[in-house]
């Protein structure tokens, strides 16, 4: 066949090009066009989206040659030079990209949207973005961003940026400011792992397990190893070091040697000259299996008869026991004049963040590293660091982890996935290697969140004072421990809801089984407790005849409270004001005849409902928490911030970034965050526990105004003036009515043998165990929301109009792209109650396609009025704390007991299914307790 | 990501395409937009070829035209070409609506009509359309070029009588809409699991010449089989009747006499779906009326 002919970018193209080329491979493979990202490979995320003669395709799956002679236009073809194109600055300045990772697609979508639609409605964007998939944004900024994008096309001014109120903004604190490498995001510049190509770099693959639970009696790698372009291939027996990780027990193989655990432990790995190779490669490996009994939930898990799982735990099946006991639980019941008592189900959920895994090892002694470095996307890199050496048997110092940019992670990216492997690989080959995973291999392999059964038992008195709360979880852990241990803990202590418990008995067992692990996702076990919580709160208030908000306002925790661990809550819980602010928004929406909390319209029932939610900040429970941050100052008068603190577009890089600026007293726009390399930048913690604005922001906070303090020392003597007298105004350093540029005063310091640099490590106020009573945590943050739904009566279906939201936060350091979390948090939440559930059929995933798993859609995102209250937390920086996880806590709920106003029917499994909805409708029945994955 | 295929030819004529089919004796396939049969090659669903057989640079097979009363569809047309048709818009509205609610712009601007009747799902949008619009195919089978109605090419799900390692599907035809007849379509998904339709209806009316009455009906109601089929009891039933509320609600408890849907795993209950089946029924006969009236 002759040689491809094409327009791209409005270059002319002949190129020899393998006829089994996919669009999305020319450009990124053979154009080296990497801003076309690739997140699925099945027509179902529209990530891969870019116009030929025009016309949005999906990339991944449009052969290249069908574009023989056309035109084809990718996100690196939109800017006009340095003029970015009105929908990618319309991006940026309403807060539309976080990770970054769906960007491309959405503007490639977008931008073919305003060739047919000058003044695209509300309607006509849906319509166009419904299948063009962001995890992040929860798509009401994106949907602002385009209508402003097509203004400007217009030749109108754009639409103003809907940023939220805040409370004394200081310089560049409490700013919405734009986030760090935006520019290079919207303009498909920027790098993720799979973006970064070394000369003479090889393709891995790895072999997972096609058993839920087996002994392995024999693997052969001959014929793979025979296999022409095949580098390697891998076993058990080629692991050097301790063939185990976990970040809390280590009880997980690199590969797998005896036995096998789940669809998806490794068992091999292969590294060939190209991924189809590789590919062909793991097709020749031969492993025998004898297939062993399966243990396929946590409730068989627990009986006396279930094989054990791993042997070496001391408490079997069991992972780990985990008791609230607050109080005198009898006393509690004795005392109520109401009890409910309910039990719940959710289902394991997918974080479907849109970047599948990857990682890069290049060995030690290549070109440009000096020690055998990993690069990879990953929430935790000190740790990755120390997973490897352990199973490197080198010391860390021998191993540099650097860390790319993310796309997405929500808490599936903080075990290791390829991480040990590369190294392995690329250290047996001397090589580059890189390990792409499939989003298929993604979806069977990385912890989920946990599946979960809670019973739950709630007495209150008559005048609406809740005495007590009994509850018993369970918990799916899945075939290995990863964050088990700690997210169950969070779901068992959160189980009170954000209320004053004064007895409480709560019992949570995690079981090991032959799933997927469970691990950590946003919200962290807290997600599930709160679905029943909250319902459970709901039946009381209506059973005592009490409005629930009213209810909610009686039970409040607020300062002087102590928590059912024991917690004296002393500040910063504003949680009341949460609970007023969203009253005060959904006792507005009336259409003129006064608010109703349900009504119909022919055969739609509409009904509001409400439901509230804490959630701690950092790790608490007695672990030691520190970050650390390293701040610079240049000659050139900028200054760097460096902090492993990974940011998967949650944004700790603006957030360390803006603490710096604030107190070097410098504009926001000449400080640049590196973050995530563990050559150059001082261990951040983990990205878990909506931890790091509160951590690294205050590392970063407390090393920048160290370094003020020794520049301003160093120019008072370079310039011989009292230091009181030096003040700073836009990155100059003004005394006496005359100034001197920053950097002049770092080269000064630098002549002198000073270093313009300071460091912090900054810790934790001390925290205590579960069970010893004092502080388990140093802070936590509240959240309220109201949802409006509709619910269709002749089918069944279930649509979220509207969310009134507000959530305190501490301080908001960011407000837009604070809002961001906010929104993408809520329409994240709103897919755990309503789309989402990852189906595991007795040890074997049903859920191996994205098809298969859907998470909301532009077509799903409720209006959003989201407002945020500030009470201060003393240690916090600024006053700032957690915000990663708060706001996607109680939508769920809210959605459920709102679905319960409309129709009289209880939601007690999720998601909530259209189908069972309506035959209970039909048959006058008040409750559900399967979801749409129990339809057989 | 081994190779799924190693050859890919956009022939620009009908005898080209079926020469290379020849050619490779079995061993390529047609491939039209792809959105069916690449996303099942990757997930394993579908065999891997040597060849991929692109028809959609074939002008003769990507063109939509009127003939006299009848409107001809290349089976390489489009859904984004269905939908921005304004001959179809105005006389085979059913289709339109069907073509339009397949996947994202993404998919509909290569996925192709030709692509969904010959990918044989009883359920597919387009297809329950062009059943309702009684279309005929045409295709090419060892050499031999004929018209078959569209029911005769699904054998069962996902089993077409087109072989597309050997045959070629070309095009479709069907009637206009006149005066006083008129189309609908609609249909019920859930946001959870895969996107198939969990029920899928299409209809077509003509009234009698005072507009009160059905002259005469066809329904297309699926999944209720493993094939796409046309509800004759409706459709006898509503023959003659008065184009009226009255009318539909008797028509529905017909419909759940006669039809049989079933219980697919992560999908819907038959309850669920014989409740459906009144839904839709509803919209589309009072859709189609209203438009058939001239609203
Ligand atoms: C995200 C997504 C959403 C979707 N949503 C829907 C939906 O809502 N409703 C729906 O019905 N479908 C849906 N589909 C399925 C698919 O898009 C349609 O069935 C489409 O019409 C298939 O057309 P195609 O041109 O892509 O077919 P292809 O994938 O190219 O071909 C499908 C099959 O037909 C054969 N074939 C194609 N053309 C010919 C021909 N002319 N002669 C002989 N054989 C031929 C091929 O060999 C193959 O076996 C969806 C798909 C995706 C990826
Ligand atoms: S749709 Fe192409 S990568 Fe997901
Ligand atoms: S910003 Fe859209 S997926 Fe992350």
């Amino acid at each position: 066949m002759a040689e491809l002919q094409v327009v791209v970018n409005g270059e002319a193209i002949t190129r020899d090009v393998p006829e089994s080329r996919t669009l999305a491979q020319f450009l990124r493979l053979d154009l080296g066009l990497t801003g076309t990202k690739i997140g699925c490979e099945e027509a179902e995320c529209g990530i891969c989206t870019v116009l030929v003669d025009g016309l949005p395709v999906d990339s991944c799956i449009y052969p290249v040659w069908k574009a023989q002679g056309k035109t084809i236009t990718s996100i690196e073809g939109l800017a006009h030079g340095q003029d970015l194109h009105p929908l990618q600055s319309n991006f940026i300045a309403h807060g539309a990209v976080q990770c970054g990772f769906c960007t491309p697609g959405l503007i490639m979508t977008s931008a073919a949207l305003l060739e047919d639609h000058a003044d695209p409605t509300d309607d006509d964007i849906k319509h166009a973005l419904k299948d063009t998939f962001c995890r992040c944004t929860g798509y009401t900024s994106v949907i602002q961003a385009i209508k402003s994008a097509a203004r400007e096309r217009r030749g109108l001014p754009p639409l103003p940026v809907k940023d939220p109120e805040v409370d004394e903004p200081m310089d560049v604190i409490s700013h919405s400011v734009p986030p760090q490498e935006v520019v290079a995001k919207v303009r498909g510049e920027a790098k993720y792992t799979d973006d970064y190509v070394f000369p003479g770099m090889l393709s891995a693959r790895t072999l997972r397990s096609p058993h839920p639970h087996a002994r392995v009696l024999a693997i052969r790698t001959d014929r793979a190893k025979a296999l022409p372009g095949v580098q390697a291939v891998l076993t058990h027996t080629d692991v050097p070091g301790e063939n185990l990780h976990g970040l809390v027990y280590r009880d997980w193989p690199v590969l797998c040697s005896d036995v096998v655990r789940y669809v998806g432990d490794a068992v091999a790995l292969v590294a060939a000259d190209t991924a189809e190779i590789a590919a062909a490669a793991l097709a020749l490996i031969e492993v025998d299996y004898e297939p062993l009994p399966v243990v396929p939930d946590p409730i068989s898990a627990h009986r006396a008869d279930a094989p054990v799982l791993h042997p070496q735990h001391p408490t079997g099946n069991l992972l780990k026991h985990i008791k609230v006991r607050h109080g005198d639980i009898d006393q509690g019941f004795a005392e109520a004049d109401f009890i409910v008592e309910r039990e719940y189900h959710t289902p394991t959920t997918e974080h479907a963040f849109l970047e599948p895994e990857c990682a890069i090892g290049v060995p030690e002694g290549y070109p440009g590293h000096d020690k055998l470095t990993v690069y990879v996307g990953s929430q935790i890199p000190y740790q990755d660091r120390n997973q490897i050496a352990l199973a490197m048997e080198m010391s860390e110092e021998r191993i540099r982890v650097i860390g790319t940019l993310i796309g997405g992670g929500f808490g599936g990216k903080e075990d290791i996935a390829g991480q040990i492997h590369v190294a392995l690989l690329a250290t047996v080959t001397q090589r580059p290697v890189k390990m792409l995973y499939t989003r298929q291999e993604s979806l069977i392999f990385h912890p989920k969140r946990h599946a979960t059964i809670i019973r739950i038992k709630t007495g209150a008195k008559r005048d609406g004072r809740l005495t007590a709360v009994q509850a018993e979880l369970y918990g799916d852990g899945g075939a290995y421990a990863s964050l088990s241990d700690k997210v169950m803990t969070r779901a068992t202590t959160h189980a009170t809801g954000p209320y004053n418990v004064p007895n409480a008995k709560i019992d949570c067992y995690v079981m090991y089984t032959n799933n997927v692990p469970s691990g950590a996702f946003r919200g962290f076990g807290v997600t599930q407790s709160a679905f029943a919580v909250e319902q459970n709160m709901d039946i009381l208030a209506e059973a005592l005849g009490i409005d629930p908000l009213e209810f909610r306002l009686i039970n409040a925790q607020k300062v002087g409270v102590t928590t059912a661990t024991g917690q004296l809550l002393r500040e910063s819980v504003g949680l009341i004001e949460t609970i007023s602010d969203v009253k005060r928004d959904m006792l507005a929406q009336h259409n003129g005849n006064g608010f109703q909390w349900t009504w119909r319209e022919g055969h739609k029932a509409y009904a509001w409902g409400m439901a509230c939610s804490y959630k701690n900040t950092g790790l608490g429970g007695g672990a030691p928490d520190k970050s650390e941050a390293e701040v610079e100052a240049y000659e050139d008068g900028s200054v760097e911030v460096r902090s492993a603190a990974a940011d998967m577009g949650q944004g700790i890089a603006h957030v360390v970034a803006q603490c710096t600026a604030e107190e070097m007293h410098i504009p926001y726009e000449r400080v640049r965050a590196l973050l995530c390399d563990t050559d150059l930048t001082p261990n951040g913690g983990p990205t878990t526990a909506s931890r790091q604005t509160f951590m690294t922001g205050n590392a970063a906070r407390i090393a920048a105004s160290a370094l003020r303090e020794a520049i301003t020392r160093s120019a008072a003597e370079m310039l011989d003036v009292p230091p009181e007298q030096i003040r700073y105004e836009e990155g100059l350093l003004r005394y006496n009515g005359s100034s001197v540029e920053l950097g002049t005063v770092v080269s000064w310091m630098k002549a002198q043998g000073l270093q313009p640099r300071a460091r912090h490590e900054y810790w934790a106020p001390p925290t205590q165990p579960l069970g010893s009573g004092g502080d388990m945590h140093f802070a936590f943050s509240y959240a309220t929301q109201a949802a409006l739904v509709e619910v269709d009566l002749d089918t069944g279906e279930v649509h979220v109009h509207k969310v009134m939201s507000s959530t305190d936060i501490g301080r908001a350091i960011n407000p837009l792209m604070l809002q961001g979390q906010i929104e993408g948090g809520i329409v994240m939440a709103l897919g755990n109650c309503l789309t989402e559930a990852f189906i595991i059929e007795n040890g074997v995933p049903w859920t191996t396609l994205l098809s298969r798993y859907k998470m909301p859609s532009i077509k799903h995102a409720p209006e959003i009025v989201s407002r945020l209250v500030e009470d201060r937390s003393a240690e916090g920086p600024y006053g700032a704390k957690g915000v990663g996880e708060i706001p996607s806590i109680n939508t769920t709920p809210a959605i459920c007991n709102a679905i319960y106003n409309a129709t009289g029917v209880r939601i007690y499994s999720l998601p909530v299914d259209q189908d069972a909805l309506l035959r209970a409708i039909k048959h006058g029945e008040a409750e559900i307790h399967t979801a749409w994955q129990d339809v057989q | 990501m081994s190779t799924l295929w190693n050859h890919y030819h956009t022939p620009k004529t009908i005898d080209e395409a079926l020469k290379l089919l020849t050619d490779y004796g079995g061993q390529a396939r047609i491939i039209a937009g792809g959105t069916d049969l690449l996303v099942d090659m990757r997930a394993g669903q579908h065999p891997a070829h040597e060849a991929l057989i692109d028809i959609t640079a074939i002008p003769e097979m990507s063109a939509i035209y009127r003939q006299e009363d009848r409107i001809y569809i290349g089976a390489g047309v489009t859904h984004t070409q269905i939908v921005r048709s304004a001959e179809l818009q105005a006389h085979a509205r059913c289709l339109v609506e069907s073509c339009g609610v397949v996947g994202g712009p993404q998919v509909r601007n290569v996925a192709t009509l030709g692509g969904n009747v010959a990918h044989a799902l009883p359920a597919g949008d387009g297809t329950v359309s062009l059943v309702a619009l009684a279309a005929e195919a045409e295709v090419i089978q060892a050499g031999e070029r004929r018209w078959l109605p569209i029911g005769d090419l699904y054998l069962g799900p996902g089993k077409s009588l087109v072989d597309s390692t050997r045959d070629l599907l070309i095009q479709f035809r069907l009637r206009a809409t006149g005066a006083r007849e008129a189309t609908a379509f609609s249909r019920i998904m859930r946001p959870q699991g895969v996107a198939l339709p969990i029920l899928g209806c299409a209809v077509w009316v003509r009234l009698d010449d005072t507009l009160t009455h059905y002259d005469s009906a066809r329904v297309c109601i699926a999944p209720t089989g493993p094939t796409p089929e046309r509800a004759t009891e409706i459709e006898q039933a509503l023959a003659g009747k008065p184009a009226t509320a009255e009318t539909i609600q008797q028509v529905i408890l017909i419909a759940m006499e006669a039809l049989h849907p079933r219980t697919s795993k992560y999908r819907a209950t038959a309850e669920y779906r014989k409740e459906m089946i009144g839904v839709l029924l509803e919209r589309t006969l009072s859709a189609a009326v209203t438009r058939a009236k001239g609203g």
